[in-house]
Parts: structure tokens; sequence; C-alpha cells
């Protein structure tokens, strides 16, 4: 593996998700929930697209869902990614009610399924971590995140 | 009621060729904006109303009427990819209605191919500016494809669609492509090997690019170009071709919510309104160019637009339905579609050419004295955020 071509990496300066990123460094994987109407907003903004408040609140999730779709990529042009080819996109359904995309790793891709439960996993870098994603069943003899370091 | 023969579509020109060299993007959207005013019998400086959809870049509402020479009063640079042309379609009806315009023109212009753009499996990570969007994206590494393959995948569990089924739609583009030489050339001069027709195993057989799309799932990526005039009731009868009046309009937007149902498009309200206005049902489409990115793109959208049940696509498409030839259901992408005959990223203007051509009688697939043909643009991603604008054109 190659640590020369680095992964993209999500910003901790925009605005609206930036909060969202810097809580990722403790591991924390947060979601907002509009205090007036109680809609549960994702991805991260500062109003609330049901009812256009503008006082939303931070919460915490637990950090467990089902998988909503999938795809296996199997081509992509970009250095960093062309470098984990094949490797599984998904759209995760948390409990909380909250869908967020992320990757499905720790298990091979032909075995993972939609409706599957899966629970979060922490990609480190230096000033946050990437929740990815591993089936639960599996997440008991997983790795610990700790191995998945890359920097 | 609206009228239905408000506005019309009177000329028209599709780029021929598939690679273009020693053209700039710009000079193509004026060379077809010149045939196509020809065609309809105008002159250049009869146009009023320019529409254009910015696949050239910022500032693309003063840049067009500038390169073109053009004082249009209505200026419209809806961009919302794939599905512009349609929006464009049903602003510039609207424009003519009103009267602040007589004569629209629609263009296209682009040398993804000689740009070597890979627009489906590209390196890009959208832009370098971080926005709430790409910063919750850009991650995860998915590509254009990706997205597709996701609410192919979810259709599948949903439905039970099958890959082979989902080949099918590549299967009838291409049996249309076949018939139509600038697609046959267009094949050729983008290095495909086999231009004659697929069989499902063909496609099942080409590489896997995103599980469940393969290779031959996805459109082509070309150069190309086009325009579209349209002019309103007192202009066509001064023009010399069979107008194709616009019968209805639709314009929706989608996007991913938490909880919504991914295998569900804009097209369901696009579709509604634009049958509604047209007051005609799907039944009587006699041709239907869907936006044809990806094979489910298709199959979502003749699903969505109530051409069969939702979930049933799968079945609706497949034994050749769809064909011009087949009796029963429309004829689908009757040039050979993004899939079989060129694609150069915004291929919404091609739909309402072919659908044109159709109502004129000169496809290449020509089906017998077609009453209406549906043009349905898909811009954006299904999966997440899209546009559909859906434009029905009768006789």
């Amino acid at each position: 593996m190659s640590n020369v071509v680095t992964r993209p990496l999500p910003s901790l300066d925009e605005p609206d998700t930036g909060p969202f990123w810097e809580a990722t460094s403790s591991h924390e994987l947060r979601y907002q929930q509009c205090r007036e109407c109680n809609k549960v907003v994702f991805y991260p903004r500062r109003h609330c697209t049901n009812c256009g408040s503008s006082i939303l609140e931070w919460h915490v999730s637990a950090g467990e869902g089902v998988i909503y779709s999938l795809t296996v990529i199997r081509r992509n042009g970009h250095p960093y990614f062309s470098s984990i080819l094949p490797y599984v996109v998904a759209l995760v359904d948390l409990d909380e009610g909250f869908r967020m995309m992320t990757n499905i790793v720790q298990t091979a891709p032909e075995d993972v399924r939609i409706g599957q439960r899966v629970k979060v996993s922490w990609e480190d870098y230096d000033r946050l971590s990437l929740p990815v994603f591993v089936p639960v069943v599996n997440a008991v003899s997983a790795k610990p995140a700790e191995d998945k370091v890359v920097s | 009621m609206t009228s239905h023969e408000d506005a019309a579509i009177v000329g028209i020109y599709e780029y021929p060729s598939r690679v273009i060299e020693g053209k700039s993007p710009w000079d193509i959207k004026a060379e077809c904006a010149r045939l196509a005013l020809e065609d309809a019998g105008l002159g250049w400086q009869d146009v009023d109303a320019l529409y254009d959809a910015g696949e050239n870049g910022m500032g693309a509402g003063f840049t067009a009427a500038e390169y073109f020479g053009l004082h249009p009063k209505v200026m419209d640079t809806t961009a919302v990819g794939g599905s512009s042309f349609e929006f464009h379609t049903a602003h510039a009806r609207r424009a003519i209605r009103e009267g602040k315009a007589n004569v629209a023109l629609l263009t296209y212009g682009s040398i993804s191919r000689s740009q070597s753009n890979a627009i489906g499996t590209g390196g890009r990570v959208s832009e370098r500016v971080s926005n709430p969007v790409n910063n919750m994206e850009n991650p995860w590494g998915l590509v254009l494809v990706g997205n597709y393959a996701m609410a192919a995948r979810r259709h599948m569990y949903q439905y039970g669609t099958t890959p082979e089924q989902l080949a099918e739609v590549a299967v009838t583009t291409r049996y249309h492509a076949t018939r139509n030489p600038d697609a046959v050339n267009g094949l050729s001069a983008l290095g495909i090997r086999h231009t004659g027709e697929l069989s499902v195993d063909d496609v099942l057989s080409s590489k896997m690019v995103a599980d469940p799309l393969h290779v031959l799932d996805c459109c082509l990526i070309s150069d190309g170009g086009g325009a579209v005039v349209i002019a309103g009731s007192g202009i066509v009868p001064s023009t010399r071709r069979q107008p194709a009046w616009i019968a209805g309009t639709g314009e929706a937007i989608g996007y991913r919510e938490n909880e919504s149902d991914l295998t569900l498009t804009a097209a369901t309200v696009s579709g509604a309104q634009a049958f509604g206005e047209a007051a005609i049902r799907p039944d009587d489409i006699d041709v239907a160019m869907i936006y044809d990115s990806f094979t489910i793109t298709v199959l979502m959208t003749l699903e969505d637009l109530g051409f069969c049940k939702k979930g049933e696509g799968g079945s609706y498409v497949a034994n050749g339905y769809l064909r011009y030839d087949h009796p029963g259901g429309p004829a689908l992408n009757t040039d050979g579609g993004g899939l079989s005959s060129n694609h150069p990223g915004m291929r919404g203007i091609f739909l309402l050419i072919e659908a044109v051509r159709q109502i004129r009688g000169e496809s290449t697939s020509q089906v017998d004295s077609p009453a209406y043909c549906l043009a349905h643009g898909n811009g954006g991603w299904l999966t997440s955020r899209h546009a559909s604008g859906t434009v029905i054109l009768a006789r």
C-alpha cells in the first residue's frame, strides 16, 4: 500500500459542515435536529430544511444503522481511489433517522448487502477521522480501528 | 387548458461527427445555430430569445450573446445538466406566450471526448473549493456512475429487477443506432470495434464499472453539438418545415433526503405536469426519447413517467418491446441514444432533435405518423441531486 498518494479529506474550514468533521477527531458522529419541529437534518446546515428555523441542535449518533444501497467501485481515475479498488460506497440509514454516504470496509465487497446492519468504525487522520462502516456481524472480530491508520 | 399551438420547434440541427477536431465548442454552437435557423427558414437576427446551459463555463449568458452577435430580449442560462434543454424549451414557450419573444435559440457544443473528460469514472474530486455538499461526499470515492449504480442496486432489491433487464435497454438503443449512419460512424470514430447489434450477453460480459452497471450499461463519451429553434404561432406560418408543437412541459428537481425512496426520480413530478398540460396519457406517446446516461436511468424514468407501474420497468423494457418496429410500446431513443449514438455530457438537446425528426417523418427508425413524441431529460445524478425536464411534442 502506498501512503504517498493521499486520500481527499474534507475541510474543517467549510462553515456548514466543519463542525461535523471537527467532532470526528474524538470519534463522534454528529447530526442535527431542529429544535422547533424536530426534523433531523443531514448533511449539516445552518437552517432546518423542513421549517426554515435557524435553531438546530447537534446530537451524537450511536453509529449504527442499515445499508440503504451500495455499489462496488471498480474504476476510478483518481490516484488514491484507484489504489484501493475495488471498494464499496454505500448510503447508510442511521437509527437516528439520517442517511449518509460512506465506505463499507473490513469485509469483501461481494459480501456487502442492502439491509445489512452496520456500525461506525473510524479511520484516523491528523485532524479528523473518517466515519466508515463495518457489518455488525463482522464488527466483533474486526481489527481495531487503529490498524487502519494511514497517516 | 393551455393551447397546444402557442409555440413550436421549427428548426433543428445535430452536428454529425462524434469526434470533432480543430473547432471550439463555441464555434460548434454557432455552426449548429446557423444550420438550425436555415432549417427553419429564419434569419440570424430573427432570434430574440437566447438559451444557454453553460456547458462552456461561467458567464454563459453574455458570452453566448456576444459570440453569436445577438441582442436577445430574453436570456436564460438555466443550467441543470443534461436536462437543461428541456427546461429551456419550457421557458421559451412561456416567454413566447407572454409576448416577450418570438424566436428562441437553444444551442449546445462540447468537445468532451477530445478533451478526454473521463465523465463517468473521472479522477476529479469535484471542485477545489469546499462546499457543504462536496465536503461530505468527496472522501468516499463515489464516481458519477456510482450514483446510478446505487439506484440500480436499490431497484433490484425492491423490485427484483435483473441485470438482464437493464441490458435490454442497451440492446434496444443499439438496434436503433445500427440504423443511424451518424451513430454507426460515430461508434467507429470513438474506437468501438463492434458497431453491430448487441445481445444481452454482450452487455453482461462487458467489464463491470460499478456494480451492477457494466461498460455497456453506460453512455458513450463523445464530442457533439446541436441547436433547436422555437417560434411562436405568429412566426410558424413563415417557417419552412412541419412544426413540432410544444403540447406540454414539466420541470422538477429531486435530491437525496433522509428516508426518501431513491428508486423514484423527479420525473414523477415533471411527467405529471407535462401530461396534464398536453391532456394526454403515456399510452398516447408514440416515441419516447428518454435520457439514457445509463440503462437504469431509462428504466426508472419510464416507470416514473407512467409508461408502466413502479417496479415493473424491468419486464416492460424486455423482449424488444420498445423497438421502433415493435407494436405496442413507444419507440425508445430511435437515434441510438446516449448509449449508442452520442453523449458529449449534456444530451438533452438531442432528445428534442430526434423527437422533432420523428414528428417530421425523418428518423432513421421512423415510427408511422407519430401524433405525440416525448423528450425527457435527466440532469445531475440519480440517488442524488437531479433535474427532470419533460417535453411533449405534437404534430
